[in-house]
């Protein structure tokens, strides 16, 4: 019967379905929005949908130098992990009790794994500016992860327990993390962190249409792309909930709650596509830095006011 | 370790086909080659089976973003053969018409280099803010592109006298959205970082390479054909030549920024002459043109890329008898062999982009064994001894008559 229970939880609600369905949304919402900065129209809400659609019926080529299975397997991997990580996330947001010890860490941890599958498959299609996509990819997977972890560690060290349930609780009884000075600032290394996470300017650096030609995602096409696409979708839709839950106490589904809920949700995807928008692609070089320099500097600063208490 | 990257023929920072393909260790580049060719139209020839007045037509389709500098520099070739001045009219309306397309070039650029560094704001904004260009440029001409403004003595057509008022009024819009665009670029930290030092092209590079237009002036390199070979209304139009001394592409952006205001500055001149003279009559806009006799004539316009060439032989028969285009791309793009190189694979697309590179209009034939695939180099002394043994064919041939 869990087995069962799982798998629902997995595949339906609120794994696969719902957080494919919502994350596609979400690109709905940067595109909407970034379309109004630039003076365009914009797509109407279906076209996420529609492309995802047209995407899975279109032929599928596989290069002649590509290891075949690798290539294939990689974008369903990091489709299966980033489901995961928003099934665990949502869980715990909606019944903390769900929450198990660490699960926290756990998230983290398999948030990685598409930008990992995204490296892999790369480098199995064998093309040169893929397998350049997915050098950039792993050293900004390296730079970002630091300043990401140790920005965690804040909350983790104020609600003094890994699990969501502790942190909710803590976020519940004693205030947000985010209205503190330490978890302000650990929320803003987070959504630069998680502008990097979702391949978002300027750090869309292992795609970088006009360097790159789509970097790591060149050979895809067809249906393995619709997988890659929908998961950036989830990625863009789990990293604000996963920065939400940390800093800003989570989601809560009752009563008025329900509104606030969804608007700080749109609230961190609005910061994350303006930034998006205001800002030139940097160099793999200058990100690393930025990242290791003062994003790191910022995050060790927020973790010692935290355990100074303020 | 040294790898290959395709930059090209298609790539989507490239408007048109060209091939470069960067040699990287790592992600820096330490050599690039070249490969020109993917389009060639042979308008040159098509030029030779053209009527006078046919050509402009045609060569204002060699680049379609400059394409009033082609013309222009078309018909002061052959006004250069028949030793004419054209009225004071047409020389106005001229000057009018290139310094829009200059206008509207240089935003087509600075929106694009955003564009290429994944700025689409600055791109979509941009271009946004260069359509009332276009929209004079139609009020003016008739058309939003390829103007068909050029007439061998002359110009087509005249500017509505009602049409003064409405320019001035979108010149002064364009002035404060310039001062916008401008001030975002130079106080753009990001900006900075990515074109500060980047792709650096020095004065004696500039020298070396026949560097020409913005390209030249922002590594210091002060040429300007508007300035150096003064026609029709320029001598007596005032303007400055923008020169910056770094050579990288933040100065490259800030030169034609710059050179917008200036083009700004000399429409309003000319608007003012115009006004000035009062309507005017079919004469005022174009000279009587009958025979082309004999001859040859060189004509040289500053397009927005650069100093544009033409030049004409005539053997007095209604077609040009020789053509040839030398457009300003032909030496900008070569200066990428300098510039590029030490860059890394992220800054190569935006340095090559950064000459506002016209591969169209730079195309030349290559000699390519079709069964094989190879190309080949031809040397001066190859073309020279290609060129004896056709006399020598002719001769015979003509001794055999």
């Amino acid at each position: 019967m869990d087995a069962a229970r799982y798998l629902v939880d997995y595949l339906i609600f609120p794994g696969f379905l719902f957080t494919a369905v919502v994350g596609l949304l979400t690109t709905w919402v940067d595109r909407k929005v970034t379309a109004r900065i630039h003076w365009r129209v914009g797509p109407p809400w279906y076209q996420p949908f529609a492309d995802t659609v047209k995407l899975l019926g279109k032929e599928v080529i596989v290069p002649a130098g590509a290891r075949k299975t690798g290539f294939l397997l990689m974008p369903i991997v990091g489709l299966a992990a980033a489901t995961l990580a928003s099934t665990i996330l949502w869980k715990a947001n909606l019944d903390p009790g769900n929450s198990f010890i660490g699960d926290s860490i756990v998230v983290l941890y398999i948030m990685t794994i598409p930008a990992i599958a995204m490296i892999l498959g790369a480098s199995a299609s064998g093309n040169p500016l893929a397998i350049l996509g997915g050098a950039r990819e792993m050293k900004l997977l390296f730079a970002y992860e630091l300043p990401l972890v140790i920005a965690m560690l804040t909350t983790v060290y104020k609600a003094e327990s890994f699990s969501f349930e502790n942190i909710l609780r803590m976020q519940a009884d004693s205030g947000q993390f985010l209205g503190s000075f330490s978890g302000t600032l650990a929320f803003i290394v987070a959504i630069f962190c998680a502008q990097a996470k979702c391949s978002l300017l300027p750090f869309d650096i292992a795609e970088a249409e006009t360097e790159l030609a789509g970097g790591a995602h060149i050979e895809y096409s067809g249906a393995p792309y619709a997988v890659v696409r929908l998961n950036m979708a989830i990625m863009l839709f789990i990293v604000p909930v996963f920065i939400v839950t940390m800093f800003w106490g989570g989601f809560t589904f009752v009563g008025w709650k329900i509104l606030t809920s969804i608007l700080k949700y749109v609230a961190v995807i609005v910061i994350m596509v303006l930034i998006k928008n205001t800002n030139p692609r940097v160099r793999i070089d200058q990100a690393v830095r930025f990242f290791w320099g003062p994003m790191l500097v910022l995050s060790i600063i927020a973790l010692i006011l935290a355990v100074l208490g303020y | 370790m040294v790898k290959k990257i395709p930059i090209g023929p298609f790539h989507p920072i490239l408007e048109e086909p060209e091939f470069f393909e960067l040699h990287v260790d790592g992600e820096k580049v330490v050599k690039i080659d070249m490969t020109i060719g993917w389009s060639h139209r042979g308008i040159e020839i098509l030029s030779e089976h053209k009527t006078w007045d046919q050509v402009p037509f045609l060569v204002e389709r060699i680049c379609g973003i400059c394409s009033c500098s082609h013309p222009y520099a078309y018909v002061k070739a052959v006004e250069d053969l028949l030793q004419v001045e054209v009225p004071k009219r047409a020389q106005y309306l001229r000057a009018i018409v290139a310094e829009l397309e200059r206008l509207h070039s240089h935003l087509l650029w600075t929106g694009l280099a955003g564009h290429f560094i994944g700025y689409n704001t600055v791109f979509m904004w941009t271009w946004k803010y260069r359509e009332p260009v276009l929209d004079i440029l139609e009020a003016t001409t008739g058309n939003r592109n390829h103007y068909a403004m050029m007439r061998i003595g002359g110009v087509r057509r005249d500017i509505p006298t009602g049409e003064y008022g409405n320019i001035r009024k979108m010149l002064d819009d364009l002035w404060e959205k310039n001062e916008l665009l401008t001030g975002a670029i130079v106080d753009d930290p990001v900006i900075h970082a990515r074109t500060k030092g980047v792709g650096i092209l020095d004065k004696k590079h500039c020298r070396l390479y026949g560097a020409l237009g913005p390209t030249a002036r922002s590594g210091g390199y002060d040429v300007d054909a508007r300035r150096d070979h003064p026609i029709d209304a320029y001598p007596e139009l005032d303007f400055d030549v923008i020169v910056c001394q770094n050579g990288d592409v933040f100065d490259k952006a800030v030169v034609r920024q710059m050179e917008n205001f200036e083009s700004i500055k000399l429409i309003r001149q000319c608007l003012d002459k115009l006004e000035a003279m009062g309507p005017g009559t079919e004469e005022d806009l174009c000279l009587e043109i009958g025979e082309i006799p004999p001859g040859e004539g060189i004509g040289v316009y500053e397009a927005p890329r650069g100093e544009v060439l033409h030049y004409i032989r005539s053997n007095g028969k209604n077609m040009p008898m020789r053509h040839k285009v030398r457009a300003p791309s032909f030496n900008n793009i070569l200066t990428n062999e300098h510039s590029v190189v030490g860059n890394t694979v992220a800054d190569a697309g935006l340095i090559t982009a950064a000459v506002d590179p016209c591969y169209s209009c730079t195309e030349r034939v290559g000699r390519v064994d079709v069964d094989s695939g190879d190309r080949y180099m031809m040397s001066e002394g190859d073309l020279i001894r290609l060129s004896q043994e056709k006399t020598e064919q002719i001769r015979k041939e003509l001794e055999g008559n």
